[in-house]
């Protein structure tokens, strides 16, 4: 792979894809109601679209997916985050999928963010519908999707983390996203948390390839059969 | 009713994968079981007596019920229907959308390790699929009166069964393959006849099913044929999955026909319109050639052409075997209900607060 496939923004934005439809993929028959296996699979599915679209582009896509190490991957940590709860999974959907539509939204000479959009909104209605009936729900789940919010703050400041290469507006960006994320914490009756924005490293970590501990073992799980037959196909 | 639809489904979204949510028809079925009073429908204990007023006797509900299924017209949720077939059907769509869910979960056990991008999506989209099925089913019960969670909680307590083919393990990424051509394969010759299925909504149900059942078919047999042809250590991984899964499946077809409990009233009542034998035998039939052609071998010394009969004849099915796995015996029915149960219990709180965000919000619209 030459460095400039590896500095390219398509890449990190496949990452992000391809990583969170994979942890979208491990709610496979644990969902809470037939109708969310359903909704998580498909959004996991539009995921893994994006994905492949976007790492056609820049070359083999099983090579990018499959043969990378841990540390060449650029997604950001926010994505690679366990499922945890349901809470969990839902805020952290609403925190990227708020993004992902404000940033394809900008991308308008990328075709595949012009196509993907329309996915993108559906996944944050999805998620801004679930973090509404959890926050405003009952007390349980107040309080569960209270601590999801808390947890996965510090993760989203790397969102604003320009990536070179890309035409947008990066601090248009973040009081977009901001203003838009707040106000649907506040309808859920959820408190904007008002610690970091980033965790023990600076933001932007993931985009250069420092990921949180969990990463490498799902990473590992997702590529050992690939790399058990080197050349074979599938 | 279940306690909890939660918004639009992603089928209505954009970006749409296969398999999605019911369609129109399905929810029409559910509304329309909602608007009727069931029992204003059926001759229920007084109607006899009524009957001599002029009123339509249950003998007549009865006969025209048995003229409309020997005419092979639909029964629809709002026609009378005897308690037997009502009872009957209910069974078999909540033992079939139960297969649904449960067979998820062999499949997605390989959901985290496909080899390639696109044996991911194809693997995801037929989970989903999966899914949608049971969904489909679990509606088409619905219309007869019997709601989701009853079901579930009869599936979570062991009183209602699913197919003993998911108490296999998916020990190798063959296996996906194996499970869509056998598997699948199975499945879509025990359902075709039941897009004629005398019961409108399950017909209707099955006629989607099997669409996109036949993908999956065609998309497991194409997961072997890569396997089989390509290096060695993949070609001994397709044929140790077909070995494995090549007689469990020849079961899915349920005991020997002199053996089955339900067949002969199913039969009378167009519910089931082939027999178990008739139908393994078409399955083998259609198998024969099929393994020939991916340069898999069926693990059966005894299988022969028949000249005479025009068939395959087969060996003899291990029926000890699939007795012990109805049981509750196979390898893995003990973890595939515990996980179902414990994707349900660890649930509740979600659907939980669907439930009083519905109500608040109701509230407060009635305000
Ligand atoms: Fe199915
Ligand atoms: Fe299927």
């Amino acid at each position: 792979m030459t460095s400039t496939v590896a500095d390219r923004p398509e890449l990190a934005l496949a990452d992000d894809a391809l990583i969170l439809s994979h942890r979208l993929g491990q709610w496979a028959g644990h969902a809470p109601v037939l109708e969310e296996e359903v909704a998580l699979a498909n959004i996991a599915l539009d995921l893994l679209g994006q994905a492949r679209a976007l790492y056609s582009e820049l070359g083999d896509e099983d090579e990018l997916a499959y043969l990378r190490e841990e540390r060449a991957f650029r997604n950001c940590q926010l994505v690679e985050q366990p499922n945890g709860d349901f809470a969990v999974t839902l805020v952290r959907q609403l925190f990227f999928s708020s993004w992902q539509e404000l940033l394809y939204g900008q991308l308008t000479s990328m075709p595949l963010a012009v196509k993907a959009v329309k996915e993108v909104v559906y996944h944050r209605d999805h998620a801004e519908q679930w973090t509404l009936r959890l926050g405003d729900g009952t007390d349980e789940s107040h309080r569960r999707a209270q601590h999801a919010v808390d947890t996965l703050w510090r993760y989203t400041g790397e969102l604003f983390q320009p990536l070179p290469g890309l035409d947008v507006c990066w601090d248009a960006m973040r009081s977009g996203w901001e203003k838009r994320v707040t106000g649907i914490l506040d309808r859920a009756t959820l408190t904007v948390p008002d610690g970091p924005q980033h965790g023990g490293w600076a933001a932007g970590a993931g985009r250069q390839g420092l990921h949180t501990e969990p990463f490498g073992p799902m990473l590992a799980e997702m590529q050992h059969l690939h790399r058990s037959h080197p050349g074979a196909a599938w | 009713m279940t306690t909890v639809v939660p918004g639009k489904g992603p089928g209505q979204g954009p970006g749409q994968g296969p398999g999605q949510g019911p369609d129109a028809s399905g929810a029409a079925d559910r509304a329309a079981v909602r608007v009727t009073d069931r029992a204003a429908d059926r001759p229920a204990g007084g109607l006899a007596e009524r009957g001599t007023d002029g009123e339509p006797g249950p003998e007549t509900y009865e006969s025209a019920f048995d003229a409309a299924v020997a005419a092979d017209e639909r029964i629809e949720p709002r026609d009378w229907m005897p308690d037997a077939y009502r009872a009957t059907l209910v069974r078999q769509i909540a033992q079939h959308a139960h297969s649904e869910i449960i067979g998820m979960m062999p499949e997605a056990n390989w959901l985290s390790r496909a080899p390639s991008l696109r044996r991911k999506a194809i693997l995801m989209a037929k989970v989903q699929d999966e899914a949608g099925h049971g969904l489909y089913l679990y509606g088409a019960a619905e219309t007869l009166g019997t709601g989701r969670d009853e079901l579930l909680d009869k599936l979570h307590s062991g009183r209602q069964k699913y197919s003993s083919i998911f108490n296999y393990p998916t020990l190798t990424w063959a296996d996906v393959g194996a499970i869509g051509w056998l598997v699948d394969g199975a499945a879509i010759t025990n359902q075709v006849p039941l897009c004629r299925c005398s019961y409108g909504p399950y017909a209707r149900a099955m006629v989607r099913i099997c669409k996109e059942e036949s993908f999956h078919q065609r998309q497991g047999y194409e997961l072997l044929l890569v396997l089989s042809r390509g290096t060695d250590a993949q070609h001994a991984m397709a044929q140790d999955a077909i070995d494995r899964w090549w007689w469990p499946s020849l079961m899915m077809f349920g005991p020997p026909d002199d053996e089955s409990a339900h067949s002969a009233q199913s039969m009378a009542w167009k519910i089931k319109r082939h027999s178990n034998d008739e139908l393994r035998q078409r399955f083998v039939d259609i198998c024969v050639p099929q393994a020939e052609a991916l340069g898999l071998t069926l693990p059966d010394p005894d299988l022969r052409w028949n000249e005479e009969a025009g068939h395959w004849d087969f060996g003899a099915i291990d029926w000890g075997e699939f007795k012990a796995v109805l049981k509750g015996n196979g390898p893995c029915n003990e973890q595939r209900i515990s996980q179902r149960r414990r994707a349900h219990e660890d649930g509740a709180w979600v659907r939980d607060a669907a439930a009083a965000h519905a109500r608040k919000r109701q509230e407060a619209a009635s305000r």
